[in-house]
């Protein structure tokens, strides 16, 4: 089709590029009438503008039906970074796309103007023009996609360290209150970390506070039997603390013992304890009269 | 994406077993796995390394990347041409040794590295596959 | 043949061992660390592996070998500075080191180094003022 007979598309959009821009620009801020907060006029007129003349540019480079070409690399950075800076401004998927699907209307009416006397060629560009205009879309949302889901997996992240957090109690006493279920991928930070911390302030006792959590099955028995005795290889000692009673029974139901490692039933329990063993002593002051 | 390497070291002397710790160090470094899962590995390269060496009178290990057409991963294959094993559940079974040690060797590797294929006949050597996918 | 150098710091002998611990080495270590206890007379060992990046199964037998030798000829041995990722790691392989002392870093390995070379008597003594 327009392989034989190259394409006229980027030549209307070079002459009519003015034209295009100030309809293209309405169509969007029909669409976004209820987005000013989102992005300002004159933001969207810049990045319009800017697409515009990379757009212009590529058509005449590259082939009008394959995007992964080279002469398109300018244009899908562009909407890369689109994509991502709208995702965090708190855009839809749709509204995204819109961005580049609102192109259509005053590209298409720049071509039927141009062509209206050659019925064939401006169907075949139409068409061509659609396929183009779609793929472009498409891979605005699918940017978009990967965008959001990078945000997710790093607010993730940022969860999984906030709900861990290694406190110094006392000099050479840590401490990391657990809340929440615990899996395997969440004991295994806590552990890291917890370790991690032991060497950093040189540590000698870690206190695991459990009253946070609901339940506490053999896997995750196991799992604090272990950071008891990886800290233990480095030469700290850790206490398990805040073990209610419907846990101590489940625990003892399940067979899980926990040997050697100090268990208490309460933080404050617990912190006597290491107290007494760092040589720490606390005393109440006499009564003011 | 890294293109298809490989790379084999020989297993002949407590140097060459260094060697196969450094390379399989190097490899799980620059493919970014974390410091825990570094350590597991190269921890059961180790002892991996040194069975072909003690009970099988030396072989080699094969570094491989990435796995299964993947993006990534590492496979590393040891083999030797000792005299084998007999009973593979009884040797990976813990405490089981024969040549004296604690007997943590295979089993100890196969809890460190998930992914832990062994294959051995008695005269016909021994090859064990650890893998560790991205 | 390259060996781990061992120094005497008063009546405390020293280790760092700060390559890459092969076999033989790790051997050289116990047997040059058990004749330098019996010459000097040493009252404690102190091993610091902060610079070791594993600890298989091997190394940790040794690691266990030298503190039931050392405690055999009158000495304590403490093994400073593990790394988390090595505990960990020693925890999943299944290795079992209870026998080993263990410190956080040199500074507390020698302070427990100190603390076990005190009398019993005021050891006694402290216990019971403390509860």
């Amino acid at each position: 089709m327009p392989t034989n007979n190259p394409s006229r598309i980027a030549e209307i959009l070079a002459r009519h590029q003015q034209a295009i821009l100030e309809d293209w620009l309405l169509a969007q801020l029909a669409a976004f009438s209820a987005r000013h907060n989102l992005i300002s006029e004159a933001d969207l007129r810049r990045q319009s503008a800017d697409f515009i003349g990379i757009f212009g540019t590529a058509c005449q480079a590259g082939t009008l039906t394959d995007i992964a070409t080279p002469a398109w690399q300018p244009v899908r950075d562009f909407l890369a970074s689109i994509s991502r800076s709208r995702a965090s401004q708190g855009f839809s998927p749709s509204e995204t796309a819109t961005f580049v699907f609102s192109l259509k209307q005053p590209l298409f009416a720049h071509i039927r103007q141009e062509l209206a006397a050659n019925a064939e060629s401006l169907a075949d560009e139409m068409w061509t023009a659609t396929v183009l205009i779609d793929k472009l879309g498409l891979y605005t949302t699918e940017l978009f996609q990967t965008a959001r889901e990078e945000v997710i997996k790093r607010q993730q992240m940022e969860m999984l360290e906030l709900s861990t957090p290694v406190v110094k109690l006392w000099d050479g006493i840590l401490a990391v209150p657990l809340i929440g279920t615990l899996d395997s991928a969440r004991t295994q930070v806590v552990m890291e970390s917890l370790l991690q911390s032991i060497v950093d302030t040189g540590s000698n006792i870690a206190i695991v506070d459990i009253t946070g959590v609901p339940t506490v099955d053999t896997l995750i028995a196991q799992n604090l039997l272990k950071t008891a005795a990886a800290a233990r290889l480095m030469g700290a000692q850790c206490i398990i603390c805040g073990i209610r009673p419907q846990i101590a029974q489940t625990m003892v139901h399940l067979g899980v013992a926990f040997g050697e490692v100090v268990t208490r039933a309460t933080l404050a329990d617990a912190l006597a304890f290491a107290f007494r063993e760092i040589g720490c002593t606390v005393s109440r002051q006499a009564p003011r009269n | 994406m890294n293109p298809p390497r490989s790379e084999t070291l020989p297993l002949r002397s407590d140097e060459d077993l260094v060697r196969v710790r450094q390379a399989v160090r190097a490899w799980m470094v620059e493919q970014n796995f974390n410091l825990v899962e570094q350590t597991k590995m190269v921890t059961a390269a180790s002892e991996l390394g040194r069975n072909a060496l003690v009970y099988g009178g030396g072989g080699s290990a094969r570094l491989e990347s990435p796995v299964d057409g993947g993006h990534g991963g590492i496979r590393v294959t040891f083999e030797d041409h000792g005299p084998g094993i007999a009973d593979i559940a009884q040797a990976l079974s813990n405490g089981f040794s024969t040549g004296g040690g604690l007997g943590l060797g295979l089993g100890g590797a196969k809890r460190l590295v998930k992914d832990f294929e062994i294959f051995s006949e008695p005269g016909q050597g021994t090859r064990v596959i650890i893998t560790i996918r991205k | 043949m390259e060996r781990i150098p061992i120094l005497l710091v008063g009546e405390f002998l020293l280790v760092s061992i700060q390559v890459d611990l092969h076999d033989r080495l790790a051997l050289a270590l116990q047997d040059d660390l058990t004749t330098e206890v019996v010459k000097v007379r040493a009252k404690g060992v102190l091993i610091d592996i902060s610079s070791l990046e594993i600890v298989d199964s091997f190394i940790g037998r040794v690691l266990g070998n030298i503190a039931a030798l050392t405690a055999m000829l009158g000495a304590n041995a403490v093994v400073v500075g593990m790394r988390p990722a090595v505990a960990i790691t020693i925890v999943e392989l299944g290795l079992d080191l209870s026998c080993l002392r263990t410190a956080i870093n040199v500074d507390q390995g020698m302070a427990m180094l100190r603390l076990l070379l005190r009398p019993v008597a005021s050891q006694g003594s402290d216990e019971s003022a403390e509860k």
